[in-house]
């Protein structure tokens, strides 16, 4: 697994491969599998992706009563056609908040990068499909690109809420998410990396702070917020701007923020949200065995 | 890491270490015991225990026990599935120790044999878990690899023992860790290995002198 997006970037400048090629590539001959296998797993991924959008229950709460049905009334409201935002970012909310609360209801759902921010990655990647008429091979290969860049993220920092708080899992997966979209859209090597580092900077310093521990609140909305964040960056990728802190740097700095981070904020469910009167009220009622 | 654990694994939420990870703890139980459990005493420690309600981390134990993987929509149902195989469950709290990881649970298991197992194990991260003892014992296993275990007396040739056996039954040793009480005191070496260990080679390192306990953990079945 590379621990550089640099890396990447010069090994498909250098070779002529793709960005997610360079990525398969890497990984095949690391875990001793060939291409057409590797491909036939991150398919199944896709797919589970697709059945975690299409599954959403909308009569569902979670086991703590915080979370369920708001995906339904964003649905609703979008189909009135009162929505500020646009059509394609309208469905990428919509679809956000559906995978996340059913993640929050116990559904089945892909982890990526982690369950709390299962959300982000099939929301936009979905959308884009539909509104583009791109073939699951085409969505396929951005999800090597996503995982390419969440592994430097796992080399580099972390992408766990314990360690380097939202940042990592939300902020991680926005990242992801905006790479893959750039792939989609036609970018270079280098306009991924730059989509990656800009998502990733807007959400950098993001706490973990859930309520009463669960992954519910915020959890559940901060996927709209990391999903649109993802698409916004993307745009900004590729009209040619870049991140003027190059995307490796930019990663160490979410590391060293979330090692300056409280542990209150780094998912022990007791400081920010959590300790609001609110959260600790819900944490009291929620949380009996 | 590979490409897999960035992008998935495909899981019943809500939580990866809470719900998957716990699952995945009761499924490498369930082959440690090597037959039908019967009994369990689930005993949480740690974050385990603060939120392990909210996120189904009973319920996901208990599935991981009666062998469902962590992506299987039964898992929010397994009470009525443990009801219906006869497996009998009680929830607790334990106190493991500051030093113990903040999502570790502690169980004590009866198989339909009579056959007892008390296992401590911890879920690391990302679904992620570790074996950390058995039967009192250090472990500290990942549940992804075959696993040789030995506990024996800390004196000369016991590693040369086990690893030159590996080597004539052509098993590659993926990673090897040893500890020891004290010197010339109780031993332990864990041995994650890329391929099966043969069940005559595990029987024939129990015989040896030396050998107090072997333990061996087959991804098989």
């Amino acid at each position: 697994m590379y621990d550089s997006l640099a890396a990447v970037v010069k090994e498909s400048k250098k070779s002529g491969a793709k960005f997610w090629q360079v990525i398969q590539e890497d990984d095949c001959r690391e875990e001793a599998i060939d291409r057409q296998k590797s491909f036939g797993r991150m398919r199944a991924m896709y797919e589970a992706m697709r059945d975690s959008v299409n599954n959403y229950d909308p009569t569902l709460h979670s086991a703590s009563g915080l979370v369920g049905t708001d995906a339904a009334k964003l649905e609703k409201y979008y189909n009135e056609g009162k929505m500020m935002a646009d059509d394609f970012v309208g469905r990428v909310m919509i679809r956000a908040l559906r995978v996340a609360e059913s993640n929050a209801c116990m559904k089945r759902i892909v982890a990526a990068p982690t369950a709390g921010s299962c959300g982000v990655l099939p929301s936009v990647l979905i959308t884009m499909q539909e509104e583009r008429k791109l073939s699951d091979e085409q969505m396929i290969e951005a999800l090597y690109v996503a995982a390419g860049i969440g592994g430097v993220i796992s080399k580099r920092a972390s992408l766990s809420g314990a360690e380097g708080g939202c940042q990592a899992e939300i902020g991680s997966a926005s990242a992801m998410a905006a790479g893959a979209l750039v792939s989609l859209m036609g970018g270079s090597a280098e306009q991924i990396a730059n989509a990656a580092a800009i998502a990733l900077k807007s959400l950098l310093g993001l706490a973990c702070d859930p309520v009463a521990g669960l992954v519910e609140v915020p959890c559940v909305k901060r996927n709209v917020i990391g999903s649109v964040n993802a698409v916004t960056a993307a745009d900004m990728a590729m009209a040619g701007i870049k991140s003027r802190i190059p995307p490796d740097e930019v990663i160490d700095a979410m590391r060293s923020i979330g090692h300056g981070m409280s542990t209150s904020i780094r998912e022990t469910g007791t400081g920010g949200l959590a300790a609001t009167p609110t959260g600790v009220k819900i944490r009291e009622k929620v949380t009996k065995w | 890491m590979n490409v897999f654990e960035i992008v998935g694994p495909v899981m019943v939420g809500p939580s990866s270490s809470h719900t998957a990870g716990a699952c995945r703890i009761g499924q490498v139980c369930r082959k440690l015991m090597s037959e039908r459990v019967v009994d369990a005493k689930i005993l949480f420690y740690g974050s385990f225990l603060a939120t392990g309600k909210g996120h189904g981390t009973d319920r996901a134990i208990i599935a991981g026990l009666m062998g469902l993987a962590v992506d299987d929509q039964r898992i929010p149902s397994s009470f009525d599935l443990a009801r219906e195989e006869g497996l009998q469950y009680e929830f607790g709290s334990v106190d493991l120790g500051e030093n113990a990881h903040p999502n570790s649970v502690k169980l004590i298991l009866t198989g339909e044999s009579g056959r007892k197992l008390e296992i401590v194990a911890a879920s690391i991260g990302g679904g992620q878990i570790r074996i950390c003892e058995i039967d009192g014992l250090t472990a500290n296993f990942s549940g992804d690899y075959p696993t040789l275990i030995v506990h024996n007396l800390d004196q000369p040739g016991h590693v040369a023992e086990v690893t030159s056996m590996l080597q004539h039954k052509a098993v590659n040793i993926a990673s090897m860790q040893l500890y020891r009480s004290s010197r010339g005191g109780s031993a332990v070496m864990v041995l994650e290995c890329d391929q099966e260990v043969p069940e005559e080679s595990v029987d024939w390192l129990r015989h040896l002198e030396g050998v107090e306990k072997v333990t061996y953990y087959s991804l098989k079945g």
